[in-house]
């Protein structure tokens, strides 16, 4: 069995399962936010349930701190559900920030663990060898009723990338190199599981931008095999025990895709599908915005490569940038390594954490005609603002370079000139 | 309950009409289906919303419903009146969603253009476009979804805690 099949399989309680059988499953966990928390809870109210399973985790983070009265409300009714049914892993502003990178630094995510949350991007934890995946309201709502959920088992996607980055290339050119490829349905209904030399060498927060994305490909999930990396980082986090999964020898796979990572460039996603993608030297377009942040790339080690660029340069005049460090943990980091104050000094924006820019809520919306180069996962028509605004989307070290030079810039291109 | 055979007028939709689509994320602050429906397709439909009418169908192409997991998308297109979408392959958060809430979808590859009238039988796995009767056929629902979709979510849960509890 491949790894999806695996976890599937233990938390159905059967010794196997095949790609297209529906199983019920025991979840290991179960996620909302602010904005599909409401849904859920309206629901969960209806079952008359006696109690609710312990690990439900609510986070707010899609509109907070509250973008208006009805968001307020909305966040509102997430403190009143909490209360109510006295759950303790209740994230509130101040104390949290974007659900994934919370699920992640706080020890929820792990290898071999069936995670669902109530937001497409919960496929993230796929990095730390979980199998997690994004479901709706009414069924977050079940699970937390019932603590299981009916899953299709999916056929598995196999991904080989071997050899060494180039400079400033990252996990985010990696997936928008193979989104590239395959295309935005090329993983419908199905688990990418990612190998070889190249993956094996990433740090973990490159992986975490690489199983983010798998969504936008289609994918169900997105599974790197853990190791030491994974075992490390949640050394003094992790919360209770896990067992990492790995797939068998004999797996079956669907289909096997084999990259040569000295090919892979800087990347660049053009309005108005993540499957536009053209290496960032080859594009050269004006840009009035600059977004680093988001579930995708708003770690640490996302602020430290757009620090690096833009230490000691300022944003072209006529460029916003906003930066917006996925979690309070990652904005303190931020803060001891002087990473804010390069921000500042660069003449960018810096906020607390929020999803608001990324999916055109507040905190960075785009006006008609407007381009963004963004760090974030998605340039759907309107996504970040007005039905004429663009999105491109870029690794930060691409995002940083861009907002100093005003056009989209390959950061190699920056060094010497 | 679904009913087993319908008959609307066509919206037609192209390849990867994903849930910011559908529903822009600056209106999921509410999750009740008829305000949603007032603001569904708004950027790239802006006329949807008044002139859809109760029994209509939309026909999409390829991925429908991709992108993020909002429920909100199928509540909305429920909210409209929507009811039943047609595509050669749905986004899997949305199917679930909608098959959850009581939308039906229908994989299937049909070729029609925008107020031309279908017939869809859901049990037999056949649609008819009355305008140029070309006649599709699908494989029907897997028992278990079938099932989920006729009792709905809510129903089902609350079967399986009866049971769970007694």
């Amino acid at each position: 069995m491949t790894i999806a099949e695996k976890i599937l399989a233990i938390h159905a309680g059967k010794s196997s399962v095949s790609p297209k059988e529906i199983v019920d499953a025991r979840i290991d966990y179960v996620m909302v936010n602010d904005v599909t928390g409401l849904p859920a809870f309206e629901v969960f109210e209806e079952f008359k349930a006696s109690s609710i399973i312990e690990n439900t985790v609510l986070i707010q983070d899609h509109y907070v701190p509250n973008k208006d009265v009805a968001s307020a409300e909305q966040a509102k009714s997430m403190r009143e559900f909490a209360g109510k049914y006295k759950i303790g892993n209740h994230f509130d502003v101040g104390r949290g920030g974007v659900c994934h990178q919370i699920m992640i630094e706080h020890g929820f995510a792990a290898p071999g663990r069936l995670i669902v949350g109530a937001d497409s991007h919960t496929c993230s934890y796929g990095a730390l060898g979980a199998l997690s995946t994004g479901i709706g309201s009414s069924e977050a709502a079940s699970a937390m009723a019932t603590g299981e959920l009916w899953f299709k088992v999916p056929e598995t996607q196999k991904f080989v990338v071997d050899g060494k980055l180039g400079k400033y290339v990252m996990g985010k050119d990696i997936i928008l190199h193979i989104i590239g490829d395959i295309g935005v349905s090329g993983s419908l209904y199905k688990s990418m599981e990612f190998y070889g030399s190249t993956i094996e060498s990433l740090q973990l927060s490159d992986r975490i931008t690489i199983s983010n994305m798998a969504i936008e490909a289609g994918a169900k999930c997105g599974i790197i095999p853990p190791d030491d990396a994974v075992f490390n980082y949640l050394k003094k986090r992790v919360i209770g025990e896990y067992t990492p999964v790995y797939a068998d020898e004999d797996s079956e796979y669907d289909d096997t895709f084999e990259y040569n990572a000295s090919e892979i460039e800087t990347m660049v996603a053009k309005p108005h599908l993540p499957e536009n993608v053209v290496p960032a030297s080859e594009i050269d377009v004006e840009i009035d915005q600059a977004y680093l942040g988001s579930c995708t790339n708003g770690r640490i080690e996302d602020m430290r490569a757009a620090a690096e660029i833009l230490k000691g340069r300022k944003v072209h005049p006529d460029v916003r940038m906003i930066v917006v460090p996925a979690s309070k943990s990652v904005f303190e980091q931020a803060l001891r390594e002087r990473l804010i104050e390069v921000f500042m000094d660069a003449d960018a924006y810096v906020a607390g954490p929020t999803c608001g820019a990324c999916l055109g809520g507040y905190m960075g919306v785009l006006a008609e005609g407007e381009r963004c180069i963004s760090s974030t996962n998605r340039n759907f028509i309107g996504r970040m603002g007005h039905k004429d605004s663009e999105v491109y989307l870029a690794n930060p070290a691409v995002v940083a370079a861009s907002a100093v030079t005003g056009r989209i810039t390959d950061p190699n291109d920056l060094e010497s000139s | 309950m679904v009913e087993k055979c319908i008959k609307g007028r066509v919206w037609k939709f192209s390849d990867n009409v994903d849930t910011d689509q559908i529903i822009p994320a600056k209106y999921l602050v509410t999750g009740d289906r008829r305000e949603l429906a007032k603001h569904a397709f708004e950027n790239v439909r802006p006329e949807f919303a008044d002139d859809v009418r109760e029994g209509d169908i939309i026909v999409g192409g390829k991925n429908f419903g991709s992108g993020s997991s909002r429920e909100h998308a199928p509540r909305a297109l429920l909210g409209a009146g929507i009811t039943c979408v047609i595509a050669p392959s749905f986004a899997r958060i949305f199917y679930r969603n909608s098959i959850n809430i009581g939308l039906p979808l229908v994989e299937c590859d049909v070729d029609a253009e925008d107020g031309n009238v279908l017939a869809v039988d859901f049990e037999d796995g056949k649609i008819v476009n009355a305008d140029t009767g070309d006649v599709y056929t699908f494989p029907p629902l897997p028992d278990f979804l079938m099932k989920l979709l006729d009792v709905g979510l809510i129903e089902n849960t609350k079967r399986k805690l009866k049971g769970t509890n007694g």
